[in-house]
């Protein structure tokens, strides 16, 4: 799918621990995330998308996938862990014939999906924190989709594409969102929010690394080191490392992004970051390594390379057939002639 | 004043759908029936603490999950509508709960000053977590008796079960020392299943019995050896056991509620009760009760 075809006019990272929603003052990340927050509140306002849809982190499923689709939830939520931070009141709006659309999409394409609709469900702090900060107003009806414990990739890109198909067939311009940290390490132990830190420094290289690669709008790239992620930068609490599976595959599986940073701080330990991801003509840089099927091995790709090195030290992607866009030729002559084929 | 005492402890695990087999007035959607062994075993735990007669209900639940320490609930009194996130379809009851916050404080500072996290919840808001009401409710459906509400720390996914069994020993020691000054009867309960690993998918009508068992042998196992060790008193080897159980049956141990129930019991060398055990959704549930133990 090419980058024009696919419904999502904007991609968004957003962090879901309610710091920033309701002690942005405590510490200049908070307050600097809840800038960021705003800013994506801006950026949605001035767009012409006319749905926000939601993959959480923070609302875990067994049975499938479970897609909101109450049109007018309301409660006063507390977080279970930062409770003394204070309660939640909200009243959201949903989009809920998306909702039976993308399920509907979903079981099509083999997953086992349903709708929830029932008063007092409970919406996750993350999802809450998220549409109150950046759709304070519900001026745009939103959705939002589980994250099954056990799924893994292959389940996560079909419901990825599975929006994707409902976005196209809706005609709806969508806003795609994930709700997660990047590292997710709270401290063990009641801190002083002015002291706030990454926990640990392979966290925050970790962290690094993947904002490095979002920066370059590495987008698919970031989505095949998940399982790697998920080993070394996340608490195991669920099978695997998912967001940036959905992510990609919803936005079209490819690096074709224009990627910002717009604030990165710890919450509590957690890598938070807000990032945006736009789609762009021309490839920030083709990596992608895994989803080529190659006849001839052209070596090891070293995909972990920094960023800025230039292409040509990299042999092995002078000579790509698969999804190196001919796009890519704008920045760098050293890709072949019709070595693309979208 | 008196020296408390425990006079009775017991695994009573959380499975929505056995108060929703149950059709309770204060639960909303209706079930024709369903996993009755689970709830006939229930029967007969429910008899064991009337007849024990606690003052106080303390309870760990692995569905509240905190990152950050052992938090505990700290109002006297929590009411509202709890819908279940997994299974909404199956849970949307409405509690009514009185907690003794005096006993909870007590346990709260205890553990504080053993050196671990330790924090009072007290939210008017909050919403009490589905875990804590279903295995109440199975217990106690009166609810006339007060409760201590425990969250489950999650060492296991931080550290490593090691590291979670030393933590749940304290915080157990800590339970004991201050169940002890409070001079009341309690009892103790672990909110938890055993083998965990769910299906995925869900029938048209959930309680269709001819869809139900257990999701692998292996989990079935597993519980079995658990279970006949808890038979015969051999509770040590079951915290012996506990890391490999709750890594190759994706036990619900992973919570530490079992870890923290048996050392609150001080390791008990007498035979556990049985009540039953049966599966839901895949993952095994035993409803197990052990004797009371002075302190
Ligand atoms: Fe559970």
């Amino acid at each position: 799918m090419s980058a024009s075809k696919n419904p999502v006019i904007a991609g968004y990272v957003l962090p879901g621990l309610p710091q920033p929603l309701l002690t942005p003052d405590a510490n200049p990340g908070y307050k600097d995330l809840r800038r960021a927050f705003d800013q994506v509140r801006a950026e949605i306002a001035n767009s012409n998308a006319d749905l926000i849809v939601i993959y959480s982190t923070m609302w875990p499923s067994v049975i499938g996938h479970q897609i909101q689709a109450r049109p007018a939830p309301e409660w006063i939520h507390v977080d279970e862990e930062f409770h003394d931070l204070g309660s939640i009141p909200y009243k959201l709006k949903m989009d809920a014939e998306f909702a039976k659309l993308y399920a509907q999409i979903a079981r099509e394409r083999g997953l086992h999906a349903r709708t929830v609709d029932y008063h007092g469900f409970p919406i996750d702090t993350g999802s809450v924190v998220a549409l109150k900060l950046i759709n304070p107003d519900n001026r745009i009806p939103a959705t939002i989709v589980s994250s099954n414990i056990y799924s893994d990739r292959a389940e996560t890109f079909v419901l990825g594409k599975a929006a994707a198909e409902a976005a196209e067939r809706s005609g709806r311009k969508v806003v795609a969102v994930i709700v997660s940290t990047l590292s997710n390490r709270l401290h063990q132990s009641f801190i002083d929010p002015q002291g706030d830190k990454i926990h640990s420094l392979k966290d925050e290289e970790w962290n690094q690394k993947i904002l490095e690669f979002l920066k370059q709008g590495r987008l698919e790239d970031v989505a095949q080191l998940s399982r790697q992620i998920h080993r070394e930068a996340r608490v195991k609490k669920v099978g695997n490392f998912k967001p940036f599976w959905w992510l990609s595959s919803f936005m079209g599986a490819n690096n074709r992004y224009q990627g910002d940073v717009l604030s990165y701080n710890s919450v509590y330990g957690t890598g938070s970051a807000v990032i945006s991801l736009h789609p762009a003509p021309h490839a920030a840089r083709d990596l992608e390594f895994d989803e080529d099927s190659p006849d001839r091995y052209q070596g090891e790709r070293n995909v972990l390379a920094p960023s800025g090195e230039s292409v040509s030290e990299f042999s092995s992607q002078l000579s790509l057939t698969g999804p190196m866009s001919s796009s890519a030729q704008s920045w760098s002559g050293a890709v072949p002639e019709g070595s693309g084929n979208d | 004043m008196k020296t408390g005492e425990i006079v009775l402890g017991a695994l009573a695990p959380h499975p929505p759908h056995l108060v929703y087999a149950e059709n309770p007035p204060q639960n909303e959607p209706r079930a024709e029936c369903g996993w009755e062994t689970l709830r006939w075993a229930y029967d007969g735990l429910r008899a064991s603490v009337r007849a024990a007669k606690p003052e106080v209900i303390v309870l760990m639940s692995p569905h509240w999950r905190t990152y950050v320490g052992f938090h505990f609930l700290g109002l006297p009194h929590f009411k509202g509508l709890s819908v279940d996130p997994i299974f909404p379809n199956l849970f949307r009851y409405q509690y009514d709960l009185k907690v003794d916050v005096p006993l909870a404080e007590a346990i709260c500072q205890a553990t504080a000053q053993k050196g671990l996290a330790a924090k009072m919840m007290r939210n008017p808001d909050y919403r009490i977590d589905y875990g804590t009401i279903v295995s109440c409710h199975m217990i106690n459906p009166a609810w006339d008796i007060p409760i201590v509400g425990i969250s489950s720390h999650a060492v296991s996914a931080y550290f490593n079960f090691d590291v979670m069994e030393t933590t749940m020993k304290t915080l157990a020691e800590a339970t004991r020392e201050a169940i002890a000054k409070s001079g009341q009867r309690v009892a103790v309960i672990a909110s938890n299943s055993l083998s965990h690993r769910h299906f995925t998918t869900e029938s048209d009508v959930p309680e269709d019995m001819s869809r139900e068992h257990i999701y692998h042998h292996g989990q079935y196992l597993w519980d079995m050896k658990m279970i006949e060790l808890m038979r015969q008193g051999r509770a040590q080897e079951v915290l012996d056991l506990m890391t490999d159980f709750t890594e190759q049956a994706t036990a619900e141990t992973d919570s530490g509620a079992l870890s923290w129930l048996l050392h609150t019991l001080n390791v008990p060398t007498s035979p556990a009760k049985i009540h039953g055990y049966g599966s839901v959704i895949g993952t095994g549930n035993a409803v197990v009760e052990w004797k009371g133990v002075a302190l």
